[in-house]
């Protein structure tokens, strides 16, 4: 029983960090535009099916189909941020923009499904496995949880190590002043909303290779439990989101031995008694609250 | 949108001033307008009332049986998201849990044919009591936060319904059987809902010239100052949002025999959630019509795409494209622009009338009927 909750302690941190890296884009788009991307769940299989076609049709290996991959979503983010978001004014434009959001995610599942069908598939990665003092820990996991720090190693750089960063932060500070210091705030929200879902590239990549397989329809499954992260984290906090993830997979993972379906209404649970007592979210500050 | 009416009444008093010729002939051709308004409305709800008597062919009338849940679905919805500006994306909850407690009654307590429409009222109440703590925790926070609780506690139930043994896991539960002649049998289920429509319209009406809905327009536009002007917000929103699932929920039952089974997937359907946004949306948060208008529009143009494509996914991509247009044309909403329109014109021929140079700028933001 104790090696059980290890083992899973220790799945559940893998899984974590690539659910974090998931996150840190969510979060990053609502830092900067101050609207939730909830087509992030069905980009991150978009990603995934990215990476499956490359593997299967051209036999790319996922790793490296990456360096495809992510150019390719970055695209598809600032596309999507041109088209259909920046236009969105008024005031009720935060809203607005969600169901254009949402919208977006149903054209998305829709052609989906219609290009690669309802049934699930799985990115195929080596079931080579090392051991560690009595545990087996497959490759693909650990490789998995090293891509996801690495990303989120290099957002961090980015934000806080270049002068597009400082533009970045200034604007999720203050977007008024950041536009009177000269700071081009609408390029910076279109590059921020590439970013944002060019990590689902390598997100969808590490989902699909380490769950059991996915299909069009995950997408609910994976916005559902991204949106409760953000939420936990403090919309905004990257530290969070990152913090919110581990902890919360990894909950979900160990509740997983006993009951199987029901370990993510753990999750659920805890988004809603955590917010109970702290309505901005475990690392949030109270502007949340704020309307 | 804040403070419809007020908006209004301000931008006529600033451009009509009482310079006597121009005035009279403005009020009578807003009269003559009241006049044609009236007419179209008048007409209208005949063409509703007859519809299913003059279009009798049964895949017409489910069209329309559908159409008539999402009307009264969607004025339920702006009860509560039109007026506080709380945008849920959990309605499904109600709507789902109205189906269920009709279906699990109608099991359990094994009715069949007419009897199983006094279980109605249950699903109502089921829903209510439902929305009650649901509203507890999630009107506790606001703007994007609530809106993600929503569809958090959205994605509980529908794991709940997936989940659990009694609600029949994917496979559902089936509707008893109603013993209705074939060619009339959609008729019932439209007037019932159509019934149910037009009491959530009136009680919209009613609540916006209420006290009550004041409160909850207070809320809308600053809750901070609302509750500083003495606004008691956790029990006005409470009660909107109760009273709103409550409704939701009856229609979720009505749904149940109509479709005949429940299922998790079709009974908590995010996409439910989503149309009743963009509805109203579509037609004017927050007024009394709009939420009908955009449903009786968007939800016959969301069947014709079903059935026209008969390729499921390309049918979905479709949907998505007239919701974004929607989003990206008409973000303000059918009657709230109609009505800008029309002010817009009526304070620039005032202005003619009275040979004035005064720029003509009336901009009544969310003027609702």
């Amino acid at each position: 029983m104790v090696r059980e909750i290890l083992e899973n302690t220790v799945d559940g941190i893998l899984s974590g960090g690539v659910y974090a890296l998931m996150a840190v884009g969510l979060t990053l788009i609502f830092g900067v535009l101050d609207i939730i991307n909830v087509a992030q769940g069905i980009l991150v299989i978009t990603g995934a099916y990215l990476s499956y076609a490359l593997s299967v049709h051209l036999h790319i290996g996922l790793f490296l189909g990456l360096l495809i991959t992510i150019p390719a979503m970055f695209l598809l983010g600032m596309v999507i941020h041109l088209a259909f978001i920046r236009p969105l004014g008024g005031p009720e434009r935060t809203s607005m923009s969600l169901l254009a959001c949402f919208a977006v995610a149903i054209i998305i599942e829709g052609a989906l499904y219609w290009i690669f069908g309802p049934n699930f598939v799985v990115l195929k990665a080596s079931n080579a496995s090392i051991r560690i003092s009595g545990f087996y820990l497959t490759d693909i996991y650990l490789y998995a949880f090293a891509l996801a720090v690495a990303l989120v190693a290099a957002i961090y750089l980015l934000l806080y190590r270049t002068k597009f960063g400082r533009s970045v932060r200034a604007t999720m500070q203050d977007q008024t002043a950041a536009r009177l210091i000269g700071i081009n705030v609408n390029r910076v929200a279109t590059l921020t909303f590439g970013i944002g879902v060019a990590v689902t590239a390598a997100g969808g990549m590490a989902y699909g290779a380490t769950s059991g397989g996915f299909n069009p329809n995950s997408g609910y499954d994976l916005i559902s439990r991204l949106l409760a992260i953000v939420i936990l984290g403090g919309l905004g906090s990257i530290g969070g989101a990152l913090a919110a993830a581990v902890l919360m997979i990894t909950i979900e993972s160990v509740v997983d031995i006993w009951y199987p379906n029901w370990a993510i209404v753990v999750f659920y649970a805890a988004l809603v008694l955590v917010l109970t007592f702290r309505p901005a979210g475990l690392f949030g500050r109270a502007a949340v609250r704020a309307q | 949108m804040t403070g419809a009416g007020r908006a209004t009444g301000a931008g006529r008093a600033a451009h009509a001033p009482p310079a006597a010729p121009a005035g009279r002939r403005a009020a009578a051709s807003r009269a003559s307008g009241r006049i044609v308004l009236a007419a179209l409305l008048l007409a209208l709800a005949v063409m509703i009332a007859v519809f299913p008597l003059v279009f009798t062919n049964g895949a017409v009338t489910q069209i329309a049986v559908d159409t008539m849940i999402f009307v009264a679905a969607a004025c339920a919805w702006n009860i509560f998201s039109g007026y506080s500006g709380y945008l849920s994306l959990g309605h499904a909850i109600f709507f789902g849990s109205g189906v269920y407690a009709v279906a699990i009654a109608a099991r359990d307590f094994k009715l069949t044919g007419d009897a199983v429409f006094s279980l109605m009222p249950l699903a109502a109440a089921v829903a209510a009591v439902i929305a009650i703590p649901v509203g507890l925790v999630a009107l506790r926070v606001r703007r994007h936060t609530f809106v993600v609780i929503t569809i958090a506690i959205f994605f509980i139930f529908q794991l709940m319904a997936f989940n659990f043994s009694f609600t029949g896991g994917t496979s559902g539960i089936v509707a008893p059987i109603l013993n209705w002649t074939a060619a009339t049998y959609n008729d019932p289920f439209y007037y019932l809902a159509l019934g149910i429509a037009a009491g959530t319209i009136a009680l919209s009406w009613l609540i916006r010239r209420s006290r009550f809905g004041l409160q909850l327009r207070a809320i809308r536009d600053d809750e901070d100052r609302a509750r500083g002007l003495g606004v008691r917000a956790m029990p006005v929103k409470l009660t909107a949002f109760a009273l709103s699932g409550c409704i939701t929920g009856l229609l979720g039952g009505v749904w149940f025999y109509f479709i005949g089974i429940a299922q998790p997937q079709a009974a908590f359907d995010p996409l439910f959630d989503l149309s009743l946004a963009l509805m109203s949306f579509f037609g004017g948060l927050g007024t009394i019509f709009g939420p009908a208008l955009g449903a009786l529009i968007l939800e016959p143009a969301q069947q014709w795409l079903t059935i026209r494509f008969t390729n499921d996914y390309l049918s979905e991509i479709l949907l998505g494209a007239l919701f974004l247009a929607v989003i990206l044309f008409l973000p303000r909403g059918i009657l709230p622009t109609a009505a800008q329109r029309i002010a817009s014109r009526r304070a620039r021929s005032g202005d003619r009338a009275r040979g004035s140079q005064a720029p003509a700028v009336a901009r009544p933001k969310g003027t609702g009927p």
